[in-house]
């Protein structure tokens, strides 16, 4: 999957920004609207829904174009067990991103609510009524989410980490502008 | 060679600071959303174990309304409710109803007649996918004017203190009229007597767009027979379930339901105020209960009738009880599948 470029695709950076506004607006919703049941409930339910299929979408999308186009290579000199750790974290942000839509569709489905995208568009059931799935589709979803959010958080410091101590072009290759010293020195 | 050092290994330190602060700060703004740093928020956690009662939880069971019996059916429309919402239940037809007659109590083994609130859960569904729940009881206003109040209430109930309902009438002085219909209102020796109200307001959207504010009743074809509680206590602790189940035995019973249209400067926040009766009232159809099930083998055992489940043409209004409710019956629902080993079905789903 690797490529010899300095950069990810437009599309690519395009994507990886859209969904990074998309997924934490998504998170900060879920933990939101679990905990309060104000009228706000009611609003932050009905965008959950339909964001979290918009992820599902953009995910699946986003393999896609992964598959095709790869990413640039990890610094040569970047420690091995930083590299295990940027593929294997990578590895499980996709599995979230395609994941966690997929088992709250999977929750709704076997609590037999109405899956609501917006008015009358409505998603079909992928289960049947099933309590004990319920229960463990549910215990998932809030599990992993907060697995999620501790995952982004340890994206950004890396990308942090990279963009500022190590200056290795790891991060300039996703920024949505090339930054200007990018233009004319590569990555070490 | 040593001051480029020093300046680059400060340079490093600010950075990892600057990194730490920004994932720090992440992670707060994310306890803070969840309500971590804000031990006072109701919460639907808080809310739901409020109904605890001192028996403890009915494992497995809703947290409140706890005892109840399934039925089934069809609402019968008869037309007259399109002019008020576009909703695909109004227009005329039979669409097949799922409901729960139940005991506004936590506790799933109460005898019936020590019960003061009595209501029905319903869902009725449409060829068009869409479906409507609502959860009524025959109080016929909210005993509070805010789920805050709610709360309160569940708390001061709750309370050793012999102060605290006082305390609690003393911040709501509207529960006193649900003191006075408690103890004058009469009891009926059936579910089938009873006048369901849905209390909270919503607004129906006719096909032009034109929004109302309505409030629904469900008006019983049973005459009510007025039955002296002592009376009832004689008749045993799941008499109602009994009676009900040998009713529809016997034939379908049948309710009308009533859609109330509020005027302008009618209270449509506060489900503890009634709207005058002479407000304009459009009967919609006809709910025929056809068929009785025990809950343990039952379809409703396991359907939340969350109010805010509505059809389009029918949306939440600025009442914030249905807000509330649909929050809290979630979370209801979320324990209670979680407990299902402690309410198995007995004749599907496991093997004798």
């Amino acid at each position: 999957m690797s490529n010899n470029h300095q950069r990810f695709t437009p599309f690519q950076r395009l994507l990886h920004w859209l969904m990074a506004i998309c997924i934490l607006s998504m998170l900060f919703i879920g933990v939101g609207m679990v905990s309060t049941i104000m009228p706000k409930y009611l609003p932050l339910v009905a965008i959950h829904k339909p964001l979290g299929i918009a992820i599902l979408v953009l995910a699946l999308i986003r393999l896609g174009v992964r598959l095709r186009y790869g990413a640039p290579a990890l610094p040569a000199d970047l420690p091995e067990p930083m590299k295990l750790a940027a593929y294997l974290s990578h590895y499980a942000l996709y599995a979230l991103m395609i994941g966690l839509p997929l088992i709250g569709w999977a929750m709704l489905s076997a609590a037999e609510y109405p899956i609501v995208l917006y008015g009358g568009l409505h998603l079909t059931p992928i289960l049947p009524q099933s309590d004990t799935l319920h229960a463990l589709l549910w215990d998932a979803h809030f599990y992993l989410a907060f697995a999620f959010f501790a995952l982004i958080l340890m994206h950004v410091a890396a990308a942090l980490f990279h963009a500022l101590v190590r200056h290795d072009g790891v991060f300039e290759s996703m920024a949505p502008v090339p930054s200007p010293r990018d233009e004319v020195v590569p990555a070490e | 060679m040593l001051q480029s050092y020093r300046s680059s290994a400060r340079s490093v330190l600010g950075s990892l600071t600057l990194i730490a602060v920004v994932v720090g700060g992440g992670a707060a703004a994310f306890a803070y959303t969840a309500g971590w740093f804000s031990p006072h928020r109701l919460t639907p956690d808080r809310m739901v174990d409020a109904f605890a009662p001192p028996t403890g939880v009915a494992l497995g069971h809703r947290r409140n309304h706890a005892k109840g019996i399934c039925f089934t059916g069809v609402f019968e429309a008869n037309g007259a409710g399109s002019a008020l919402s576009r909703a695909a239940v109004f227009a005329t037809g039979q669409y097949p109803a799922l409901g729960r007659f139940n005991l506004g109590t936590a506790d799933a083994n109460a005898a019936d007649a020590t019960v003061r609130v009595r209501g029905m859960g319903l869902r009725i569904l449409t060829p068009d996918g869409q479906e409507w729940r609502t959860a009524m009881i025959d109080l016929p206003f909210f005993p509070v004017a805010t789920p805050q109040g709610f709360y309160q209430l569940l708390l001061a109930s709750a309370s050793k203190d012999p102060n605290a309902m006082k305390t609690f009438a003393g911040a709501h002085p509207e529960i006193a009229a649900f003191g006075a219909w408690a103890n004058s209102a009469p009891w009926t020796g059936s579910y089938a007597e009873e006048r369901y109200n849905g209390l909270n307001s919503f607004i129906f959207t006719d096909g032009s767009g034109n929004d109302k504010t309505v409030r629904w009743s469900l008006l019983p074809a049973a005459h009510p027979v007025s039955v002296a509680p002592a009376e009832l206590a004689k008749r045993g602790p799941d008499f109602l379930e009994q009676e009900i189940t040998e009713r529809v035995r016997g034939g379908p019973l049948r309710w009308t339901m009533v859609v109330t249209v509020a005027d302008a400067g009618d209270p449509t926040a506060d489900p503890s105020k009634a709207w005058p009766e002479d407000r304009h009232a459009v009967e919609v159809g006809t709910l025929v209960v056809q068929q009785i099930e025990a809950e343990r083998d039952g379809p409703c055992r396991d359907i939340n009738f969350d109010p805010t489940v509505l059809p389009t043409g029918m949306r939440t209004s600025d009442d914030p009880f249905p807000a509330a409710r649909s929050s809290a019956y979630a979370k209801s629902y979320d324990r209670r599948t979680a407990e299902a080993a402690d309410y198995p079905r007995t004749a599907t789903g496991s093997k004798p």
